[in-house]
């Protein structure tokens, strides 16, 4: 298995000693192929790694000292970036941000994972006219480029009085209009056996009770990854919020970020860099926690990242 | 699509149950499936559906939020293409879709390949190079990238270490494209693992038999690896494709909301939201979105219909 590459064996069984010998200086070739493909990979990973490392590093550092500083550890180390970074902007302090972002992402994840799984009930277990033609222009919203849709929605919302709230940011989430979501679920139930539901039918469930009681709890692992991409998403999102969020108070970290770096004097990189670093935070922690979830929803689904 | 329906009256062994009863459809399973699909429905219908129409129509307009729309036939589409930052927009968008695009997947094909090796700490490499992609699109990057860019920035300073003459990336039209592209290129880790996954699935037992027949590394990767990948291939492509047009945050961000400098930051979408959101000029703005529609849905039928001739399906797909 670990050696397919190898040609060790030979067609002419050569003698002991020779096979010994050829057998090593296989092995031994193995090693220095393993020691390049580190260097390398290890090389990789410090030219990936370093532009989040400086972010991090530069937060430290004070502000003159960041632009042209090569080295990466701050001379003298300084928490006065995030001592600014935390007082906020406009008089609103930073943790008010911080708390939109979570309230926004939390109820996107609750949006998701509520219409999300219920449509895709429907079009994996439900037999209905229609479904087909249905399921394929979902599947067509997929590849539709959705700054289409942005401008309309916009004036529908600005009618509707809603614009700075944050039904507009939310509706799309708790109408399932992130069809990949529907896609993956679909996908997920179409794997669980059928003779599930059909026990709960024959014991007199109806589709609700089969969905709630049957298909739901199998279901954990896709709505696990839903509701991790979703959190993801909504956290880095930085359109929606820009177009439908106009008062400091109900700014997400994103849009308060951006505010931060329009306002305050370009020479003032320690705290913009602080404030980066806090707003990526709560994504970074996700993933490390949840490394395995991401990554094999970008396997096997085709997530994007 | 699915080939589930009940035969219609006359068929053979049920036939002596009342034909009434062999319905097609359950009416309990239409009404079922109607109310459980009804939360992606109403969705469809009322922020994708109606608002697609509604762009459509406003696209032959002059529209500006305050007065009611007036219709102004082509007009719109006249002067978008007599738009000299229309066109720019275009140009800037079309150079970094077909640049980053290629560059971003052979990347991550090579990474991919990479991590396929049976070494000790793939994990962890996977996750390193996976990383970057999750944050790439953040504003907490973008303002790091334009720091790090920026003239006498640090990218600056390494550059003259390496020998490079300085010439400074954010303020210099003619380094920001490579710039965004590199941003692109760092968010590689996506397509690779979707590659690597690939990669995976692809039957040891082929590359056994090439050995046997003699096939070097080569011609294992162009005539088994290449032909086994190219659905994944297929997919990656398509995808980054329509995201690389769509791209916007990042050009927001790093040229201020501007653009600039000399509008080789001003990305397809920036200008679109420029024209409908700062302007208000949202007839000339969902023209703009149109001829995105059309040309994304060009570019997708197009690679569709090439995907024949260098997409191979194995048997059980498809």
């Amino acid at each position: 298995m670990t050696t397919v590459t190898e040609s060790v064996a030979t067609s002419r069984p050569p003698a002991d000693g020779e096979a010994d010998r050829r057998r090593s200086a296989a092995a031994t070739r193995r090693r220095v192929k393993e020691l390049v493909f580190h260097v390398a990979a290890v090389a990789a990973s410090v030219v990936i790694l370093y532009p989040a490392a400086w972010m991090l590093m530069s937060a430290f550092k004070p502000s003159h000292d960041i632009v042209g500083n090569t080295s990466l550890l701050p001379d003298a180390w300084t928490i006065d970036n995030f001592v600014k970074a935390f007082s906020g902007i406009g008089g609103v302090p930073f943790m008010s941000f911080f708390w939109n972002s979570v309230l926004l992402a939390v109820l996107s994840v609750l949006g998701v994972v509520l219409s999300a799984s219920v449509s895709a009930y429907a079009f994996a277990r439900v037999r209905f006219p229609g479904r087909g033609a249905l399921f394929a222009i979902m599947i067509g919203t997929l590849l539709l480029p959705f700054h289409v849709v942005i401008i309309p929605q916009y004036i529908l919302f600005n009618q509707l009085g809603l614009v700075n709230t944050y039904v507009p940011l939310l509706a799309g989430k708790f109408l399932a209009a992130d069809a990949f979501f529907v896609f993956l679920m679909v996908q997920f139930i179409r794997g669980i056996p059928r003779e599930l539901d059909e026990a709960a039918r024959i014991d007199g469930c109806g589709h609700v009770r089969t969905f709630t009681s049957v298909i739901l709890p199998l279901m954990r692992p896709a709505l696990v990854t839903s509701s991790i991409f979703t959190f993801i998403w909504t956290w880095n999102d930085f359109l929606g919020p820009l177009l439908y969020l106009g008062r400091p108070e109900l700014y997400t970290l994103p849009i308060a970020l951006r505010q931060y770096v329009d306002q305050t004097s370009v020479s003032d990189y320690g705290a913009q860099m602080a404030m980066a670093v806090l707003a990526l935070l709560p994504v970074l922690i996700f993933f490390v926690i949840f490394q395995r979830y991401i990554i094999d929803g970008v396997a096997t689904q085709g997530l994007k990242g | 699509m699915t080939v589930t329906r009940a035969v219609p009256d006359g068929a053979p062994p049920t036939s002596f149950v009342p034909t009434r009863d062999v319905k097609r459809y359950r009416a309990g399973d239409v009404r079922a499936g109607y109310a459980f699909v009804s939360p992606w429905l109403i969705g469809f219908a009322a922020l994708t559906a109606f608002p697609m129409l509604a762009s459509l129509y406003l696209a032959f307009t002059d529209y500006n939020l305050f007065r009611d729309p007036q219709f102004v036939g082509l007009e719109n589409f006249q002067r978008l293409f007599e738009d000299p930052r229309f066109l720019q927009s275009a140009q800037v968008t079309a150079v970094y879709v077909f640049l980053g695009t290629p560059v971003k997947l052979a990347a991550a094909l090579g990474a991919a390949l990479l991590l396929n090796l049976r070494f000790r700490g793939q994990g962890v490499y996977r996750s390193i190079f996976y990383m970057p992609s999750l944050i790439g699109a953040s504003v907490s990057i973008a303002i790091v990238w334009k720091a790090m860019f920026i003239d006498d920035g640090i990218v600056d300073q390494i550059q003259q270490l390496v020998g490079f003459p300085a010439g400074g990336w954010v303020g210099n039209p003619d380094m920001t494209m490579p710039m965004m592209i590199l941003l692109a290129v760092w968010g590689f880790g996506a397509p690779t693992v979707i590659f690597l996954a690939g990669l995976k699935q692809i039957p040891a037992e082929l590359y056994e038999a090439a050995e046997v027949d003699g096939a070097g590394p080569v011609r294992r990767f162009w005539n088994i690896t290449m032909p086994m990948l190219s659905p994944v291939l297929f997919f990656n492509l398509l995808m980054e494709t329509i995201h690389a047009f769509q791209v916007f945050s990042s050009a927001f961000i790093i040229s201020g909301g501007s653009g600039g400098p000399a509008g080789s930051t001003l990305f397809y979408t920036l200008y679109l939201y420029i024209r409908g959101f700062q302007d208000f000029r949202m007839g000339y703005a969902s023209a703009m979105a149109w001829v995105l529609v059309a040309v994304v849905g060009i570019i997708t039928a197009v690679l569709f219909r090439t995907s024949r001739t260098w997409v191979h399906y194995t048997g059980d797909e498809r």
